[in-house]
């Protein structure tokens, strides 16, 4: 069976944030970016299910300018078999991920698609569910196990206080969360090999999909911010606070 | 306007969350609520009395006993032929549900909002919270999740909407529920709680987790919250987890201890009122958002604490 897995390129996890000072954006200029890392978990896992022989070919998929090369190259490194880009030096929202991303799948008729809960960009958490609702397939979102046998997926999620389990007819789609597996690092000489795998290069008018934003970002600022408040010497003192504050009696 | 709010709920009692989203909600128009869920009419009855609250839509079905997206998202569809916005918390369920919605009714759903400026405008984290990005729509249908710490909660009587039945949208055949491990507590859940505390990796294992934090957490009627280390290493569960990648909460007082406060983490608790920080390192830069900081070692300081109390 074949998975499909979306990749994007944002700013590296361990890179702080800077906004613009005209309040457009955050400064991507001259920032380390790397692979969004929800979807380097959603690689991971197609990898893992591959080598246990229930997957037999991985296509990695993204959306967003020609950079996005590298982050495909990333996942084909890794162990994806093959790739497709999809050009735009456009921002694309999740809705119109999501509507190319369901072309794609008709073309490509995945059995699964495993996609990263959110971008650590904008946070949206959106794309894989709004291709699940635009192909009619279940959803298996923050998933912490994926089990997939006889025509199901049994998917365990993050929830609010705990795990669920859900049972999904394929073809589904997952999301993933933290703890669903920690990502192996591309070797070397795997790095040389995806030199060579095929990547595609697609537009979204390649597949008849109006890509054009729905929402105007007005302005981007900085969060109000905390300073810093006193030290306390000792216990005495600290319980001394929580009482004049009324926590403790 | 007429607005949506779907209900966050265990079956028998409304969940906090919803309460948030109504407020949300009534700063764009008429707030009608949605209970879906199975055996619900108590849960029906509870949200009436939420004020300000017009309408309860009630659909009573098995397919909706688990809150399911697949079957709930149809359900919501159709109720959005006469409603021009919906809105979700930001829970698990929420962010589940809603984009599924959004694709269905071809609507650019906003995540996570903070504020409403106007019927079109709303603020929102981006970056985990680094950067704040004030967005408007163009869409004629809205939905929206609502971060439940950024409105005050709507108060849970003197309402009277009422109840109406809607007719279920069936069982879509695509997901079943195949069970759930919730963790049973007495303490608050993390995201209503008043007061948390945390720990973090400092405290070196599970066991002190347990024997430290446990005890002032009871004493104080505090929920129980973790860094991300601490979640990493295994000293308890992931939903412990407050920070970018867990629960974002805003109590009235966040006890951290042994947090060294990582972006991930601040992102998580730094809109809490007061923040109190417990750590060995004085350059940590938990202390630079802590309203009173305590430099030392947790393993002499907590129990000392716990007992002074």
């Amino acid at each position: 069976m074949k998975v499909l897995v979306p990749v994007k390129r944002v700013l590296d996890y361990n890179v702080k944030p800077r906004v613009k000072a005209d309040g457009t954006g955050v400064d991507l200029a001259n920032v380390k970016m790397s692979m969004n890392p929800f979807d380097e978990i959603a690689v991971e896992e197609a990898i893992r299910l591959k080598e246990k022989g229930v997957v037999t070919e991985i296509v990695a998929v993204s959306i967003g300018e020609q950079k996005s090369q590298d982050t495909l190259r990333t996942a084909l490194a890794m162990g994806a078999d093959r790739a497709i880009l999809v050009v735009s030096d456009d921002k694309v929202e999740p809705l119109g991920v999501a509507k190319l991303l369901a072309k794609i799948a008709e073309e490509e008729k995945p059995d699964l698609i495993i996609l990263g809960k959110q971008a650590i960009d904008d946070d949206n958490n959106q794309t894989g569910q709004m291709l699940a609702g635009l192909l009619g397939w279940g959803q298996g979102t923050f998933a912490s196990a994926v089990v997939v046998a006889d025509g199901v997926a049994k998917v365990t999620r993050e929830v609010d206080g705990g795990s669920e389990t859900e049972d999904l007819k394929l073809p589904a789609i997952v999301t993933t969360d933290l703890r669903l597996n920690e990502p192996r690092y591309a070797s070397l000489p795997n790095i040389m090999k995806a030199k060579s795998k095929p990547m595609a290069q697609k537009t979204p008018a390649d597949y008849g999909v109006d890509v054009a934003p729905r929402l105007t970002t007005l302005k981007v600022v900085e969060p109000a911010k905390r300073t810093a408040g006193v030290k306390v010497a000792d216990v005495d003192e600290l319980v001394a606070k929580l009482k004049a504050m009324g926590v403790a009696k | 306007m007429k607005t949506l709010v779907w209900v966050e709920h265990d079956g028998t009692a409304v969940k906090d969350a919803t309460l948030a989203v109504v407020t949300a909600a009534s700063k764009l128009g008429e707030v009608h609520l949605l209970v879906a869920g199975q055996g619900v009419d108590g849960v029906a009855a509870e949200a009436a009395k939420i004020a300000g609250v017009g309408k309860v839509h009630v659909a009573d079905d098995a397919a909706y006993a688990h809150a399911l997206a697949e079957n709930v998202a149809p359900l919501i569809v159709e109720l959005m032929g006469h409603h021009d916005a919906v809105l979700f918390p930001a829970t698990s369920n929420g962010k589940n549900i809603a984009p599924r919605v959004a694709a269905l009714l071809d609507v650019m759903q906003i995540s996570d909002i903070l504020s409403v400026e106007s019927a079109d405008t709303f603020t929102r984290p981006i970056y985990a919270g680094n950067a704040i990005a004030t967005v408007q729509t163009k869409d004629t249908k809205l939905v929206i999740t609502v971060r439940g710490t950024a409105f005050e909660k709507a108060a849970t009587s003197g309402g009277s909407g009422s109840i109406e039945t809607v007719a279920s949208t069936g069982d879509k055949g695509l997901s079943t529920f195949a069970g759930s491990e919730i963790a049973k507590s007495e303490r608050p859940e993390l995201t209503s709680a008043k007061i948390i505390v945390s720990g973090g990796r400092a405290l070196q294992n599970s066991e002190n987790f347990h024997s430290l934090i446990e005890p002032l957490a009871d004493k104080l009627g505090a929920g129980v919250g973790a860094s991300r280390a601490a979640v990493d290493a295994g000293y308890v569960p992931n939903d412990y987890q407050v920070g970018q990648t867990g629960k974002i909460v805003a109590p009235e007082v966040y006890i951290a201890i042994g947090i060294s406060g990582a972006i991930q983490h601040l992102a998580g608790m730094k809109d809490s009122k007061t923040i109190i920080a417990i750590n060995k390192d004085e350059d940590a830069p938990i202390f630079q958002v802590a309203d009173i900081g305590l430099v030392g070692d947790l393993f002499k300081i907590v129990p000392e604490l716990t007992e002074k109390l």
